[in-house]
């Protein structure tokens, strides 16, 4: 497959490793609704426990990369780049106590795009 | 006129056992306010050991705690209220400069409806009463409610004092002793609260841990000592303290925000009067707490009819929203709550704008000139201002952004996901079963609104909304009387209501017999 649906950027590779440093193995699930909703978490591999409702989109520094089956049905047609930024967020992500925060930067999927994404669903 | 700025001391400790107490191993981390964008006060960064201190605390209390007078405790319930209420201004002053919301809402919402929560919860545990039934001539059962003991709570940020009284209010009410988390944004108010109610409660009873969610609050969930545990906050943390309570066997409530329709039907057009006036506001009310609200009405859901003078008249309201300085009493609009939230609010008024969404009103970010003190509070307005940096002109670095409107449809991710910022999409409808359809096609449902002259509409449209809270001709109201809570992805259990206390409490069933003679089995 050419088309991925999630990609990471350098910096948050780094910060990635770091982590994995600390913790070992680890994972993102890409929460939604409110306070700090719609942000991408860390946790260590398994402490959160996926299942039959999410969706497994790809993986980001050996780290697989989820989202809940029905946010992902408003969310199919965006490319997500996982990126770091400065400052705090709030949440039990495990980057928070780093002064860093992963952020997710949305990218509308070109046609040509959006239909190859549609045949991996 | 311009509030003056509370004095903060440098650091605040946690509040365990009845004292002020550093963290364990030290560690402290900076509050920023969101007003300037800078630190202004040391926190405890604890971690489990913290934790485990103000556990050890709360169960130390809990057996005297649980058996006090239900008089007893709403004499000292009706003490915290009596307390802050004295202080009122200064808790609003401090709440403002926390959190970032103008100085209006904390003098007037935040910090009015915590007194009267407290004092809700003092009030209805003294007239609770639990039931005693005679099943037959020698059988009674009798219900007693007993506190759960000690409990978690994992506080958000968008109302740091009400949010933790509406947790803390029927927990304490209930007969049970607390740990409360508040969160990393927004730590501070609540200590200075502690400071002043420090000796009301029995040591023990209250403790409050500030600290990260993966180092104290993680901790705190996954605890085997708490016996219930609550939270309000997003999706995913949801399910993982639900996770957590499920290898714990304990129960959870959960309040997971919300995308909620605010429905405006063509008859609210029929006259140009009092209540056309009420519902530009009640559209207008996505720019409340700057949007940072649960259940913020952020889909205006217009009958197509109605459709272009409806959005005329709302837009000419919205643009009328004034901005300023939060401590300003005039300022209608204060600064989002963190960086972090700020730049997540912009990076959706560009995904709506990339999906091809018309803006119909803001779309900018802005910046408050520093209060001097001449009683005043300028603004700007820049497509490309960023919060972090301040352009030499005695512009500060904090966080806002113009209440803004999208026009678009209902399959946009900014008709979807929750921004919990001053923006609002709005889209029009054909008829009743129309606006049905788009105000349920969500996955959350915790609240929605409905402007209606007609009153079938009026009652049958709300039964019809998958939503926990629906207002009627109004929005935002939040009584201590009023249950709230969400349906579908929004969580689950309830807040406010004496309903409450049962989140908090067990039933104990005592079967009584009253029969001499043995069953006559062996």
């Amino acid at each position: 497959m050419s088309v991925e649906r999630v990609s990471v950027t350098k910096e948050a590779e780094k910060v990635i490793e770091k982590l994995k440093e600390k913790y070992g193995e680890l994972m993102f699930h890409q929460s939604g609704g409110c306070c700090d909703g719609s942000s991408p978490m860390c946790f260590e591999k398994g402490d959160f426990k996926t299942g039959f409702s999410d969706i497994k989109l790809g993986e980001i520094c050996g780290c697989d990369f989820y989202m809940a089956r029905d946010q992902y049905e408003y969310w199919k047609h965006t490319h997500l780049t996982i990126d770091v930024t400065e400052g705090r967020g709030a949440s039990f992500s495990l980057e928070i106590p780093m002064g860093v925060r992963f952020v997710i930067k949305s990218r509308i999927f070109t046609d040509e795009e959006y239909a190859e994404i549609q045949n991996l669903a | 006129m311009l509030y003056d700025r509370p004095e903060f001391k440098d650091s605040y400790d946690n509040f365990i056992d009845g004292k002020f107490t550093p963290p364990v191993d030290g560690d402290y981390f900076d509050a920023i306010s969101p007003v300037d964008g800078q630190p202004f006060a040391k926190v405890a960064r604890s971690n489990e050991k913290d934790i485990n201190l103000a556990l050890d605390a709360a169960h130390k209390a809990k057996e005297e705690w649980g058996n006090t007078s239900a008089t007893e405790r709403s004499i000292l319930l009706n003490k915290i209220a009596d307390v802050m209420e004295e202080n009122l201004e200064f808790l609003a002053r401090v709440e403002t400069i926390d959190n970032g919301k103008a100085i209006r809402e904390t003098l007037n919402a935040d910090l009015p409806l915590a007194v009267d929560h407290f004092r809700y919860f003092a009030g209805v545990i003294r007239a609770e009463e639990g039931s005693v039934a005679e099943l037959d001539e020698n059988t009674v059962s009798m219900l007693v409610p007993e506190p759960l003991g000690v409990v978690g709570q994992i506080i958000p940020w968008n109302f740091p004092i009400l949010m933790a009284t509406w947790k803390m209010a029927p927990a304490l009410a209930a007969g049970n002793c607390t740990v409360v988390k508040p969160a990393e944004q927004t730590p501070v108010s609540i200590m200075v609260l502690m400071e002043l109610i420090q000796d009301i409660l029995p040591p023990g009873v209250l403790n409050i841990v500030n600290g990260f969610g993966p180092e104290a609050g993680k901790p705190l969930a996954q605890s085997p000592r708490i016996s219930k545990v609550a939270f309000t906050g997003e999706t995913t943390t949801g399910r993982l303290i639900m996770q957590y309570a499920s290898e714990n066997l304990i129960p959870v409530t959960l309040e997971l925000g919300g995308k909620s329709p605010n429905i405006f039907f063509e008859n609210v057009m029929d006259a140009d009067d009092e209540f056309l006036d009420k519902c530009l506001e009640g559209a207008a009310m996505f720019a409340l707490n700057q949007g940072e609200v649960c259940t913020c009405p952020s889909r205006i859901l217009v009958q197509e009819s109605i459709a272009d003078e409806f959005i005329e008249k709302l837009t000419e309201r919205v643009n009328r929203i004034k901005r300023g300085h939060p401590l300003d009493s005039e300022t209608m609009i204060g600064a989002q709550a963190s960086k972090d939230q700020f730049e997540k609010i912009m990076n959706y008024i560009d995904i709506g704008k990339q999906e091809g969404a018309k803006v119909l009103a803001g779309g900018k970010a802005w910046a408050v000139a520093n209060a001097g003190g001449n009683g005043q509070s300028e603004v700007e307005s820049s497509d490309t201002m960023v919060a972090t940096g301040g352009n030499g002109n005695g512009i500060n670095e904090g966080f806002y952004v113009e209440p803004t409107i999208f026009q678009g449809h209902n399959k946009m991710r900014v008709f979807q996901e929750e921004i919990f910022g001053p923006v609002a999409s709005l889209t029009t409808f054909k008829d009743e079963e129309d606006a049905l359809e788009i105000a349920n096609d969500t996955l959350y449902g915790l609240g929605a609104g409905v402007f209606t002259r007609d009153m079938h509409q009026a009652y049958q449209v709300p039964r019809k909304i998958k939503a926990g809270r629906v207002w009627v001709n109004c929005y935002h109201l939040y009584p201590a009387h009023a249950a709230f809570g969400g349906y579908k992805k929004s969580g689950f259990g309830r807040e406010n209501h004496k309903m409450m206390l049962n989140h908090y409490r067990q039933t104990k069933n005592m079967l009584i017999s009253y029969d001499k003679k043995a069953m006559g089995f062996f």
